[in-house]
């Protein structure tokens, strides 16, 4: 897997994961999507670096809000953007996965956008897609949401500048969560001084300490003194499971409360990868305060997904020079 | 009347300890004299085994062969031909068929179809439960009759406790091996790989050390009370390893087995979602991979199985937790068990014991021996060819193996079954002069 997302001059070809990659690349997309904000901010907001390219934003599962910041960061690029939404259920199983990229790819596409629920989906189309086309992940499973880990490392630079001296609590969900798998890759890639997670037994996966991780079960200790605080979003689903009992009394052991943000640094950042539940994983106080960078979260997720675009593609041919 | 000599041969057997250079005489079908030959015996065959090891044919105690149910995956035919081609002269078929091996007419087919192949001897295993559903019995005397062995779940755990709690007695009743599966559903479906750090890192929903211990101790304790004769499939932890040990040295008539690709890869074999480590039990951690070796050793395991499960290539092409599970063991059943000698880990002799004698014990065959009076079910054994296994030297329709590409040293020469050669160059053996 970490040999697969990167070419031979160390490049980014696909944007898989981010374990494995070198502090130095998650830089460089975090300084191109800086350099990306200023063009959304202007009145005209585009610029030509992926004109003539096209993009296919392929997902599996439903999304609304990753699939149009894909679309928008797409469209600011310049490349033409296809979105395939792919109804899929365990039963019905008409083309299989492999056909369906074979006739995709036959379209001359340059990069596809994957958001599937099996964890390894995007890493098994990568393996099977043509030489020239790049795959961006955008979620698969509980395994990696690269770009939703890459759009917080922005944020939180941009409102805390280094990652060495911060705390950073991620709080809620983390079995099932690929953010929470991403976020913590990229906090210790670029070298956070402390990551934790809190959350119930039921909610941690086995060995999550193996993944660079100090594990809390009581908030009151997980939040004392952190600079970050990220709350994950809890499905209602996971009550049928038997992992927990309700979600009031998960609001009661685990909700960002006001009272429980003052357990913080007072210039502590209150994140969540949205959409969010509010009274279930965080109290509208927390949520709409001073404090919350939740909105800014989602214009930065733009930007971000214009650096990695760009930097899949950058120096590649489209698919018809490459075959000239 | 068909009298062979095999001469030059090593002769190897787990039963006596019997390890030398000698000449070894057939017939009809059996094993009459090993050294000279008996008085008045004349060939009418002879085999050049110079150079060879000649073993007991392997007795293979789990296997899929797809059919009836699944023929677009694998069929008798072709996979008996692999077995052969791999030095195993008898496989178990798993009840877990479409339809399922509830009946006599399904048992009869499966044997029918074996014979026909004249390569290796298929023995059907009998559903426990009719469909395999776990709540009515099969006729297990009837399907005894057509010649079943033992009766087994098919990988598909009773549920009621007191449903298997009669099967096994009934079992019993009827001088009937009991072959279970430890797996607690609840603890395993829906989850494709082994509970630990590596899944944590896939994303993958992991199944635990528990779903396999927890559904042993509630075996154990019905085997305690009914006194059947159980063996346990497919063992894949240390400590589930150590629960049978355990069980055995209180005196349960209970034996276990282990596929062999658990004593080779682990959770780490996954990492790249290797859609090919996608079996259940799953691949579990380094230290379990250690204790099931150490098992297989000391003789806490009895026996090594293949667990073969053929699959089409579409089975697999996916991503892998929308594979299905299984690994096609039959073509490297024995070059693996050689490594395991090559390793220091075994004797030859303890390999064969554990492929061959040990299993045939469990089913009551007579299989795995080198004695006069024996079946000549046996396997000849070119010790220094090196080859390596790709698609084309696999001959399992089912290339799903995560062993491809692989080098293995030695190689099946020749394989035969009651003394008739069911693979190898000299599938005509030569007529002597005179």
């Amino acid at each position: 897997m970490k040999t697969i997302q990167l070419d031979d001059a160390g490049r980014l070809r696909h944007f898989l994961t981010v374990e494995g990659l070198p502090r130095s690349l998650l830089e460089r997309i975090l300084d191109t999507a800086e350099s990306f904000s200023g063009v959304i901010e202007k009145s005209v907001k585009k610029v030509p670096l992926l004109r003539g390219r096209t993009i296919i934003n392929l997902f599996f599962e439903p999304s609304t809000r990753t699939r149009t910041t894909f679309e928008l960061a797409a469209k600011r690029l310049s490349a033409d953007v296809l979105n395939i939404n792919v109804a899929t259920s365990a039963t019905s199983k008409g083309e299989s996965l492999l056909d369906m990229l074979r006739n995709l790819e036959a379209m001359q596409c340059d990069m596809f956008v994957v958001r599937h629920a099996d964890s390894g989906a995007a890493h098994f189309i990568a393996q099977h897609v043509a030489p020239h086309v790049s795959v961006v992940n955008a979620g698969d499973g509980s395994h990696a949401h690269p770009t939703q880990a890459m759009l917080d490392m922005y944020t939180i630079r941009r409102h805390k500048g280094d990652f060495e001296p911060l705390r950073v609590a991620i709080v809620g969900d983390i079995l099932h969560s690929r953010v929470a798998r991403s976020q913590i890759h990229a906090l210790n890639a670029l070298g956070t001084g402390e990551v934790r997670v809190v959350a119930p037994r039921t909610l941690l996966p086995r060995d999550v300490g193996s993944l660079g991780a100090h594990v809390y079960h009581d908030i009151r200790q997980g939040l004392k003194d952190v600079d970050v605080i990220i709350t994950l979003r809890l499905q209602r689903e996971r009550m049928q499971g038997a992992l927990l009992p309700s979600e009031h009394e998960y609001y009661q052991l685990y909700g960002i409360s006001q009272e429980r943000l003052a357990l913080a640094r007072p210039d502590a950042i209150v994140m969540h990868p949205g959409p969010i539940n509010r009274g279930v994983e965080i109290e509208s106080a927390v949520a709409d305060g001073p404090q919350s960078v939740i909105l800014n979260q989602v214009t930065n997720g733009i930007a971000v997904r214009m650096a990695v675009m760009s930097l899949c593609l950058e120096g590649r041919g489209a698919a018809e020079e490459e075959f000239a | 009347m068909n009298r062979l000599t095999l001469s030059g041969g090593r002769l190897v057997c787990p039963g006596n300890g019997l390890d030398r250079v000698d000449s070894l005489h057939v017939a009809d079908g059996h094993i009459v004299a090993i050294g000279a030959a008996p008085d008045g015996f004349q060939a009418d065959h002879t085999l050049d085994a110079n150079g060879l090891v000649v073993l007991p044919g392997l007795v293979d105690l789990a296997a899929r062969l797809r059919e009836p149910g699944e023929e677009h995956k694998a069929s008798i035919a072709s996979e008996v031909l692999a077995a052969a081609a791999g030095g195993i002269t008898s496989l178990c078929a798993m009840p877990d068929t479409s339809p399922v091996t509830d009946t006599t007419a399904v048992v009869e087919l499966v044997t029918r179809r074996a014979r026909q192949a004249h390569r290796s001897r298929v023995i059907p295993i009998a559903a426990l439960t009719q469909k395999l559903a776990g709540e009515q019995l099969t006729e297990m005397a009837a399907m005894k009759a057509a010649g079943c062995v033992a009766v087994s779940d098919g990988g598909r755990p009773v549920m009621n406790t007191l449903v298997l709690r009669r099967a096994m007695e009934y079992a019993a009743t009827q001088d009937l091996t009991v072959m279970l599966t430890p797996v607690d559903p609840y603890l395993s479906e829906g989850f494709h790989m082994h509970e630990g750090w590596v899944a944590t890192r896939l994303g993958i929903a992991g199944i635990p050390v528990a779903a396999e211990t927890a559904a042993l101790a509630r075996y154990l304790a019905l085997a305690e009370e009914t006194g059947a004769q159980v063996h346990f499939q497919r063992i894949s932890s240390g400590r589930g390893a150590a629960m049978v040990k355990e069980a055995r040295e209180r005196g349960l008539p209970v034996t276990a087995d282990v596929a062999m690709h658990h004593l080779f890869l682990t959770e780490m074999d996954v990492s790249g979602y290797d859609s090919q480590c996608n079996v259940q039990p799953p691949l579990r951690s380094h230290a379990d991979r250690e204790a099931l070796r150490a098992a297989v050793a000391d003789g806490s395991l009895q026996a090594i199985c293949s667990d073969h499960q053929p699959h089409e290539p579409d089975a697999k092409q996916v991503p892998f937790v929308s594979a299905e599970p299984g690994i096609s063991g039959l073509d490297s059943l024995l070059p693996l068990g050689l490594r395991l000698v090559e390793e220091g880990l075994l004797e030859l002799s303890t390999l064969l014991r554990r492929l061959s004698l040990e299993p045939a014990g469990i089913l009551g065959l007579p299989g795995g021996h080198l004695q006069p009076g024996a079946p000549a079910d046996l396997c000849l054994l070119d010790p220094e060819q090196i080859w390596r296994l790709d698609t084309d030297t696999m001959l399992s329709r089912g290339k799903n193996s995560p062993f491809l590409g692989w080098e293995f040293t030695g190689r099946v020469r020749q394989t035969l079954l009651q003394g008739r050669v069911i693979h190898g160059q000299a599938g005509t053996p030569e007529p002597v002069a005179g």
